[in-house]
């Protein structure tokens, strides 16, 4: 859930990722390469396909659901997993292959919805840090204060506070996850900062937003995502965490959490409930963990332990 | 050394006072008017404005600021709504039951990481340790409030060894302690197993490779003496750097995990509590968590400093 720390954290600073540094202008010659990298990656690309099933499920969910995952049925409370049921039904009798699906779409968007929020304020803050020596040590005593908090208990401290509701879950989330960000973007910009490049660029004239927009920050992308990716995995699960806990979208939606939620006082009758959401939950984060690990090892080589 | 703790205890103070204004701003981010929402929805007027004046919400801003850090320094963290109680006593007397646990968990974290970690680097690309890897990879993945209900199926419903919640005083019977406590710290561990055995690996893999390994091996040590002595004791310095981070997210995922076990911990009370709205208790439980954390970090820092003497002269420069 809240292993980010280990990776973004204060403490393990050998495990802080170097940027890719080299010329700017290299990138277009790069990219194929890294792609086809990527591909005999084989971590990756299994992680890719997993990540892919999830992802096709939440986009063509009115497509592949017959049927309503608000629509009760007494009549069909408790069916088994079958022909009928794919996943079974619940305590309602509504069908659970319906509610794990849409299920999906909520996690991936609540997902998504960090990652941005993490993108864009991360990097800010991160550059801003990183480039200015006057705002490095405020703002990184304001990220060490964010990051003495526990993940999950300051995303439920927020989330408790403005009430619950997946749009507060995104929010408390971008919150807590920002600041790791940001000091990963930091620690590149504080190396890309001292390159050859970025010096000519100042010679040459260039103003602070330039130097940062077309000379620094494109070559600290790497590290940023690569965490980023990891990011999405760990606001899936977090999201998953404060909806069992009954902070995020509020039942009738159907969010992983809250079914495992429903399910637990059905669990020694109707264990489908629970189980089924769980996997779920389990293989989107195992394919975001593979895509994360590949783009690492492919990405910022330099963290790669030689094999 | 003395220099250096000063200097850590020193840069700690703005953090751990930026730790407390977070905390005493949660309260701030509540929409519509708390006073409300903690008198209920069907209280008078009146009630309503008794609950505001209780709770100093009718003063402004810099008031509400001032008094609370004026109450923080007594030790005083507010009334919990719930209970009644000062929230300063309630969660420093359901600490220890969380602490035992993730102490438990700390334990088993440590053996099966560092164990299955040492032996996967030792064994590189063998079966042993592709399946410690994989392990690894599925512990980080699954959530671990679902691991603790399909763990209540499996040992508690179905096989019957373990009781599927509860608690039992360490102190009064240790053997009745592990028996409550063993599934939760697993659900616990989980996660951080894996992660640390990825870790150790990693380490382990990069030691094998130096110098003085190769040097140990040539001056004639027998196996077990240079992994034991040689490369374990400089793979364990990253390890010993991130056992502050994983002590501080297990017993952040007590919160989940106690409410599954119904174990009567902080991490249950804060669950309550975040269903009830009562937050002065949610506060104060997080600025606990996070001092308690703050103060492990150091020592842990402390310690490191005082193992691998670089430290100390690379961050006074």
């Amino acid at each position: 859930m809240a292993n980010e720390t280990l990776r973004a954290g204060t403490a393990p600073r050998q495990l802080a990722t170097p940027p890719v540094t080299g010329p700017p202008r290299a990138r277009s010659r790069w990219r194929s390469p890294v792609l086809r990298r990527l591909l005999r990656h084989k971590l990756f690309v299994s992680g890719s396909l997993l990540f892919l099933v999830v992802a096709l499920a939440a986009l063509l969910a009115d497509v592949i659901t017959v049927v309503d995952p608000l629509k009760l049925s007494i009549r069909d409370r408790f069916e088994p997993p079958g022909a009928a049921w794919p996943f079974g039904t619940d305590n309602f009798g509504r069908s659970q292959w319906s509610r794990v699906i849409y299920g999906a779409r909520l996690s991936l968007l609540i997902g998504l919805g960090v990652v941005s929020l993490n993108a864009v304020f991360g990097t800010l803050l991160g550059a801003l840090a990183g480039y200015f020596r006057r705002l490095d040590n405020p703002l990184m005593r304001i990220a060490d204060a964010f990051m003495a908090f526990p993940v999950i208990l300051l995303a439920i401290g927020i989330t408790a506070a403005l009430g619950p509701g997946s749009v507060n879950a995104v929010i408390a989330l971008a919150a807590v996850y920002t600041p790791r960000t940001a000091r990963i973007v930091r620690a590149s910009v504080l190396v890309v900062r001292e390159m050859e490049y970025v010096e000519a660029a100042r010679a040459m004239g260039a103003g602070h937003f330039r130097i940062l927009r077309y000379h620094i920050l494109p070559n600290c992308m790497a590290p940023l995502i690569v965490q980023l990716t990891f990011i999405f995995a760990y606001a899936v699960l977090s999201e998953a965490v404060l909806s069992f806990l009954g902070l995020g979208a509020q039942p009738p939606t159907p969010t992983w959490g809250n079914i495992i939620a429903e399910g637990r006082q059905y669990i020694r009758e109707a264990p489908w409930i629970t189980v089924i959401p769980g996997l779920a939950l389990a293989i989107t984060v195992l394919g975001l963990n593979l895509l994360g690990d590949g783009l690492r090892d492919v990405l910022d080589p330099r963290l790669k332990v030689q094999q | 050394m003395g220099p250096y703790i000063l200097r850590r205890l020193v840069s700690s103070i703005p953090v751990l006072f930026l730790v407390t204004l977070i905390s005493f701003s949660l309260m701030q981010l509540v929409p519509g008017d708390p006073a409300i929402l903690v008198a209920g929805l069907n209280a008078t007027p009146e009630e309503v404005e008794r609950v505001r004046e209780q709770l100093g919400l009718n003063q402004p801003f810099h008031v509400q600021l001032l008094s609370w850090y004026a109450n923080l320094l007594r030790g005083d963290l507010g009334t919990s709504f719930l209970l009644g109680r000062d929230v300063l006593e309630v969660t420093i007397e359901r600490l220890p039951v969380s602490i035992s646990i993730a102490l438990y968990a700390l334990v088993l974290t440590l053996l099966v990481g560092i164990l299955s970690g040492v032996l996967a680097a030792l064994r590189q690309n063998s079966w042993v340790d592709q399946a410690v890897m994989t392990f690894a990879l599925i512990g980080v993945s699954v959530p671990n409030f679902w691991l603790g209900l399909m763990l209540i199926v499996l040992f508690a419903v179905h096989l019957g060894w373990l009781p599927s919640g509860g608690y039992v005083d360490f102190r009064d019977d240790l053997f009745g302690w592990l028996q409550a406590t063993t599934l939760p710290a697993i659900s616990l561990a989980m996660l951080q197993m894996g992660l640390l055995a990825r870790i150790t690996r990693s380490t382990m893999l990069e030691v094998l490779r130096q110098d003085y390994i190769r040097t140990a091996r040539a001056k004639g040590l027998p196996e077990h003496r240079v992994v034991g002595l040689h490369a374990l004791k400089n793979a364990m310095i990253p390890v010993v750097t991130v056992i502050g981070i994983i002590f501080s997210l297990l017993l952040s995922g007590s919160v989940v995990i106690e409410t599954i076990f119904s174990i009567p911990g902080l991490g249950s009370l804060l669950g309550s509590a975040i269903l009830r709205r009562d937050y002065p208790v949610i506060q104060g439980g997080l600025l606990l968590v996070a001092t308690t954390l703050l103060l492990l970090n150091l020592l842990v820092d402390v310690l490191y400093a005082y193992f691998d003497p670089r430290v100390r002269y690379r961050d006074g420069q």
